[in-house]
């Protein structure tokens, strides 16, 4: 039961086309004018909505210099790398070696050498040689000759002596001409290190004599002179201070300030777009609500020739699919319209501000996707479109035999029905294959042309950081600069789309409520009471004729009802019976004639005062979701219950009313609990609490069984006593004894008479009479 | 809803199995991509690297990419012909289903929500289908799979990761259970908005009458001021998780960038520069981490709306078939046109009380029979136990002198003429409308014509544009309630069967016209058995038999005549119809 309440909308897939306005251009326009009380707010929401587009544009280049900073802690600072190089090079010369050494080569050591006894004479021999070959060596080489020496010999050559207030021994010697010789800087005494290195100071470090020396034996152990790798490895054990100076340093106190503005610039766009999009939420409830409050009025105020022409279903879709429609738009697509427009426009600004090449770049691989989407995309809305008819037409084969069930079935319809479904279901199938993959595509395809830009965007970067034309903060910059720039184009493109729906739907809803409405009745001055009015009625020449009608349906109506009187109208269907309650009601303006209450016009009373002389119960029973007594008291006010039980009485529900397990106060919630009859009841029970000179039954009975209808009619009798009562009936038992009974037959009153005198005339009546007896 | 899968097409589960494993290479692709971005990122960083490395990788990226997409256009064909595979065969079993199932099932369903079944929620899960199964293969993967690759980096940035997931999940759970019952009443709000001016618009004319348009209206705010502030609650609370998910995705990556920062300046020398191409290819990974458990997160939101469907389909393709076939092939023609109940009783599943109670009577071929008595009496339950729309529960009912059981559905339908109290027409033409169905033989246009002359619809049938090819709209709302009654009878006619049951068909005709087909149709149906179900005295007053029914017993046979002089309940109906002077006319 619960599905058939709501309206029915069949389920519109995520692609599914929007439903188009007639005219765009004027529904926006109109929309926009009635939105004008929330302007204030919308404003603030979008000047929210720019500042926080704003704001994402600039965290990337923050976050650019954030990794610039980092970047900056990678590579060694070659500066000092080349000047500690130079520094402990030099310090290794020749010359100062030579003056440390104090080689005591003269005739003293010479003899001495010669004539000790625990030189062998292969070792005299050797340093013989070293004699002979001193003058044509470099000086270089004389330091290597003597390294190769006995150190018996070197013992007596190199003498303990004092340089720079450092006793230096003649084994510490030995051991620097073996280094020297090899090349180990580790083996350096460390008396020598000592004079060797002079304390310098880079960059306010001291480097002690120590640190450089370790330096330099990292660095005349590096082997391969073009791996980098190698060479950081060796510097990873460096002496402490000699890493200081040489290695990469970050700016920490830059980064911290860096991650602040970030911190900073994401909480404040968070709290843009959350206050921006609670302001819009509150702007489109609050509108909605208003639409649908106006449309609501609109339906009391609009003439019943509207309803004649327009359905129920059609109304009911604009006071919620519509207007949800417009509300859910508002709420989503006019911020994300204009911050995606921001975004779009202000990341491209910024990329050619940053750089123009990089700019280029990611514009073009990004245009590039979107071209190929938007191929791919348009060919496949007509598969949606079809989707939509496919699935329609589906639906509606299934409700049809649904509901006509048993028909299909003792006809031995299943197998057409199963035919036609096969079909219709195949050719859904097919729609939604389609519709389904192409549909599908889109997620992929986005992030392919995210992927492409970021590989574009990398291998340009790439080329020109190896220029040195950017920095690498750039790419990262880059990288995010290309996903702000593609999202916006989709969200742009969905935003359109939801606009196009929107204004279909706000047009909808406003041609609505600029439907014509009822004549105006504030001229009116006269008004009748209800206690003071005697119960006559005449219709005189009355003619009325149904919009978009040829023929009127009434035609030169006249009729005298006197007070205390029972009128029956009579007739086949379409004879125009109920067009004479609406005329009385006042539902409907007469074309011409009149019809006169006490002599006074009814076009000079207003409806709701002709409304409150009548009484009014009709065929369609009317009962709203509320309990039952709610239901009989409907709009009254000061109604007790002993009233309410009493009218229920009268027309036989007070015994079925007491079985319900709430008696007055159960619900009426579905059309299982209470019968047809049971309602047309009800509605009977409800008009009889108003004392009105004037009552109406049209088929008021209709529905309820014929002894049944028997109790009421007797009840009914009770009630109508002292009132002009108009009854008409389907049912000829019910009006016999009616004071007049009018004839109808195509808009015209044939015959008229009480019962006797009609079947006297033995006309229409007599026959309608008589044909409930025949075969 | 994993139940609804089984038994279908074999190829669906083909089509999942290559599917997964394409979004297995899928995912492989889109997480290799971080590798080659953070190769390029070292080289770029390196001095005096080649621009030829620089380009391989970007290649090798734009490969992945390339390979991604290719396999993500694959799944997705797959995957939309696995939604539409499972819409296209189980729509066609529930349809079957449907059409199998007794009346009274039918009406226990309620024949709205059957055709909601039907159609909205297959198409409910179909839509979960073609985009949830992808995520549900894809997300649990990716997530996977990027946490192992993160894992080994640095525990800082993992727990990091570990945190915004954790603060994601909760702030998504936290609004889902605040929100989720709150839509429900919302949903409940606009039903109830659709309720009070539906009920405005259909009692337009009560309204006005009672001046109760200010009592409407009121109503109608009172529903629209708790539907918008209800609206504004949800919504208002629910635009706050956009910001946090951005916030946290933001702070994420900055986050890396500044652990990062201290990292790299600890660092050994050596290591420098792998932990920055680390960093950024972190940074890459969390976010597909993150990105994963989002779409999770977005399946778990889906996942309600669906498997409530799926437990509404399944409870129709669990419901038992209750009415089956019989067994008899050939039929023999020694009695035509009889129909005899014989002590038919009949009370629903799960009822207590029965409907009909002992019903015993026999109608010979060419006879009329009717029921009369007041609502409730169950007078068209029991014509409906004929074409066995229900099965009796004790005694049985013969057609022909043979159990209705027996017969096969088609043969026992085939004899039988079904006019239902609710006239029933399809779209189509007139023509198609009459001859309707399948009774083994071929109905000639000259039949169409024959019966909707007797049925009394010529007169309007003419008037149409195009005549007997003139088009009917679905369930016959261009044509009146009682055009659509007298074609639903010519329907009944054209098909020439033994047995007529006309179940309240006259009502909603005016006294003449029904005289006169009654009529008419004697004249033709004079060879046919006639079961007529009415409620007017005037219909039914010439039949051969009346059998009178009050609360479900029988409580008079016999004809009109005899009923007034023996059955109380028929004479009260009947004088509450006509004057006495008339009855004894």
């Amino acid at each position: 039961m619960k599905e058939e309440k709501r309206v029915k909308r069949p389920p519109r897939g995520p692609m599914a086309p929007p439903q188009k306005a007639k005219n765009f251009k004027s529904a926006i326009t109109r929309l926009f004018k009635e939105l004008k009380s929330f302007k204030a707010l919308i404003i603030i929401s979008m000047i929210l909505a720019i500042a926080g587009a704003v704001l994402s544009i600039m965290a990337p280049n923050r976050l650019a210099d954030l990794t610039d900073e980092i970047s900056k802690g990678l590579i060694v600072n070659t500066k000092n790398v080349k000047k500690l190089t130079e520094t402990v090079t030099t310090s290794l010369n020749n010359e100062k070696m030579q003056e440390i050494l104090d080689l005591q080569l003269n005739e003293k050591t010479t003899l001495e050498v010669m004539s000790s006894s625990e030189i062998s004479p292969l070792e005299k021999e050797e340093f013989s040689n070293f004699l002979n070959s001193m003058s044509s060596a470099k000086p270089e080489d004389i330091l290597n000759n003597l390294a190769n020496l006995s150190s018996n010999v070197l013992n007596i050559l190199l003498k303990d002596s004092v340089y720079q207030n450092v006793t230096i021994t003649s084994q510490d010697k030995i051991d620097l001409l073996k280094m020297a010789k090899n090349k180990k800087t580790q083996d350096i005494p460390a008396n020598i290190e000592k004079v060797l290195f002079s304390e310098i100071t880079i960059d306010g470090v001291k480097l002690i004599s120590q640190e450089q020396a370790k330096f330099l034996e990292l660095i005349a152990s590096v082997q391969d002179t073009n791996n980098a790798q190698e060479f950081y490895q060796k510097l990873d054990k460096a002496p402490k201070n000699i890493r200081k100076v040489i290695e990469p340093t970050m700016n920490m106190k830059q980064i911290k300030k860096i991650g602040i503005i970030l911190i900073t610039m994401y909480l404040a766009s968070a709290l843009f777009t959350y206050i921006e999009q609670i302001s819009m939420t509150d702007v489109s409830n609050k509108f909605a609500k208003k639409l649908r409050t106006s449309i609501s009025n609109k339906i009391n105020r609009l003439p019943l020739k509207y309803f004649d022409k327009h359905s129920t279903g059609d109304i009911l879709s604009r006071v919620t699919n519509d207007v949800d429609m417009i509300a859910m738009n508002m709420n989503q697509s006019l911020a994300t319209l204009v911050s995606a427009l921001t975004l779009f426009l202000g990341t491209i600004i910024m990329m050619f501000y940053t750089n123009w090449i990089m700019a280029l770049t990611a514009i073009f691989s990004s245009f590039l996707g979107f071209i190929f989407m938007s191929l791919v995309l348009s060919k496949s809305q007509k598969y949606f479109s079809a989707r939509q008819e496919e699935l329609g037409n589906l639906n509606g084969h299934i409700e049809e035999v649904y509901s006509g069930l048993n028909v299909v079935k003792v006809y031995n319809g299943t197998k057409e029905a199963n035919k036609k479904f096969d079909e219709y279901n195949k050719k859904v199938y097919e729609a939604n294959r389609k519709s389904q993959f192409l549909s599908g595509l889109m997620m992929p395809m986005m992030g392919f042309i995210g992927n492409l830009g970021y590989v574009a965007v990398c291998i340009v970067g790439a080329v020109l950081t190896m220029k040195n034309q950017i920095s690498f903060g750039v790419i990262v910059a880059f990288i995010t600069y290309v996903r702000l720039f593609t999202s916006p184009l989709s969200q742009i493109a969905q935003a359109m789309t939801s606009m196009q729906s929107t204004a279909a739907a706000s047009e909808r809803v406003f041609a609505f409520v600029d439907e014509e409405e009822m004549d105006d009745e504030k001229n009116i001055i006269k008004s009748l009471s209800r206690s003071k009015v005697k119960g006559n009625i005449e219709f005189k020449n009355v003619v009325f004729k149904y919009d978009g009608n040829d023929k009127p349906t009434i035609k030169n109506f006249s009729a005298m009802a006197h007070s205390g009187e029972k009128i029956a109208i009579v007739g086949p269907t379409g004879a125009g019976k109920t067009t004479m309650v609406n005329l009385l009601m006042k539902f409907y303006e007469i074309d011409s004639g009149d019809i006169l209450i006490d002599g006074i016009s009814t076009k000079e009373l207003t409806r709701e005062n002709i409304h409150g002389l009548f009484t009014m119960v009709l065929q369609d029973t009317w009962v709203f979701d509320g309990t039952i007594k709610e239901n009989i008291v409907y709009n009254r006010q000061n109604i007790s219950d002993e009233e309410v039980k009493e009218v229920c009485k009268i027309v036989g529900l007070d015994h079925f009313i007491k079985t319900l397990p709430k008696g007055y106060n159960s619900k009426i919630l579905d059309n299982d609990t209470i019968s047809a009859g049971q309602k047309q009841l009800l509605t009977i029970a409800r008009g009889m609490l108003e004392d009105t000179p004037f009552l109406i039954l049209d088929e008021a009975t209709s529905n309820v069984d014929t002894r049944t209808e028997e109790l009421v009619q007797k009840a009914m009798d009770k009630l109508t006593e002292g009132r002009t009562s108009f009854i008409i009936a389907h049912r000829l038992s019910t009006i016999k004894n009616a004071d007049l009974i009018l004839v109808m037959k195509d808009g015209n009153i044939i015959e008229t008479g009480n019962h006797e005198q009609l079947m006297q005339l033995n006309g229409f009546y007599a026959e309608l009479y008589n044909s409930q007896f025949e075969i | 809803m994993l139940k609804l899968l089984k038994g279908l097409n074999k190829k669906i589960y083909f089509y999942i199995a290559i599917s997964f494993i394409l979004i297995f290479a899928q995912v492989w692709l889109e997480l290799k991509m971080p590798d080659y971005m953070s190769e390029i990122t070292v080289l770029v960083q390196t001095e005096g690297s080649k621009m030829a490395d620089i380009l391989k990788n970007g290649g090798y990226m734009m490969l992945c990419a390339l390979g991604s997409l290719v396999s993500a256009i694959i799944v997705g064909y797959f995957i939309a012909n696995v939604a539409a595979l499972f819409s296209l065969e189980t729509r066609k079993k529930l349809f079957t289903k449907v059409e199998n199932l007794a009346v009274h099932e039918v009406k226990q369903f309620s024949t709205s929500s059957l055709i909601t079944r039907t159609t909205n929620d297959i198409t409910q899960i179909e839509m979960f289908l073609a985009m949830g199964v992808q995520l549900l293969i894809k997300a649990p993967i990716t997530a996977i799979w990027a946490v192992t690759k993160i894992l080994n980096k640095s525990w800082q940035w993992s727990t990091l990761t570990g945190i915004a997931v954790i603060i994601l999940l909760t702030v998504i759970g936290i609004l889902t259970a605040i929100v989720m019952p709150r839509f429900k009443i919302v949903q409940k709000l606009i039903d109830k908005i659709n309720g009070v001016t539906r009920e405005n618009l259909t009692g337009i004319r009560v309204v006005r009458a009672f001046n109760a348009e200010k009592f409407q209206q009121d109503k109608f705010d009172d529903v629209n001021n708790r539907l918008t502030k209800q609206q504004l609650f949800n919504q208002k609370t629910f635009a706050i998780m956009m910001p946090i998910m951005y916030l946290v995705m933001y702070f994420l990556t900055l986050f890396i960038y500044l652990i990062g920062a201290n990292l790299i300046d600890t660092a050994l020398m050596a290591d420098k520069i792998s932990l920055f191409g680390d960093m950024v290819v972190f940074s890459s990974y969390a976010m597909q981490v993150i990105m994963s458990f989002l779409m999770l997160a977005m399946i778990f939101m889906m996942m309600p709306r669906a498997s409530i469907s799926a437990k509404r389909i399944r409870e129709v393709l669990d419901e038992d078939i209750t009415i089956t076939d019989g067994n008899l092939t050939t039929i023999p023609t020694n009695e035509v046109g009889t129909v005899e109940f014989k002590n038919v009783s009949f009370m629903y599943p799960d009822a207590e009380e029965y409907l009909l109670e002992d019903i015993s009577f026999k109608v010979k071929k060419g006879q009329t029979v009717a029921f009369i008595g007041s609502t409730g009496s169950g007078k068209s339950t029991l014509v409906n136990l004929i074409p066995r729309f229900y099965d009796v529960t004790k005694g049985e009912i013969l057609v022909d002198g043979i159990n209705i059981k027996d017969y096969k559905q088609y043969d026992l339908h085939n004899k039988i003429g079904y006019v239902p109290q609710k006239a029933v027409l399809f779209n189509g033409t007139i023509k198609e409308n009459v001859a309707y169905g399948d009774n083994g033989q071929e109905i000639s246009d000259k039949q169409v014509e024959e019966a909707i002359r007797i049925a009394q619809a010529e007169e309007f049938v003419l008037k149409m544009d195009n005549k007997y090819n003139s088009h009917i709209a679905a369930r016959g709302t261009n044509i009146s309630g009682g055009q659509k009654q007298r074609l639903a009878i010519a329907r009944a006619i054209a098909k020439k069967p033994e047995i007529y049951i006309f179940d309240d068909s006259f009502s909603a005709l005016d006294y003449k016209t029904d005289a006169t087909l009654r009529k008419e149709l004697k004249k033709y149906t004079k060879e046919a058995t006639t079961l007529i179900v009415a409620q007017r005295i005037g219909t039914i007053m010439h039949a051969d038999q009346i059998i009178v029914l009050d609360n479900g017993k029988c409580v008079g046979i016999g004809t009109h005549k005899e009923l007034l002089k023996s059955c109380e309940v028929y004479k009260q109906i009947a004088l509450s119809q006509i004057s006495e002077e008339e009855l004894a006319k």
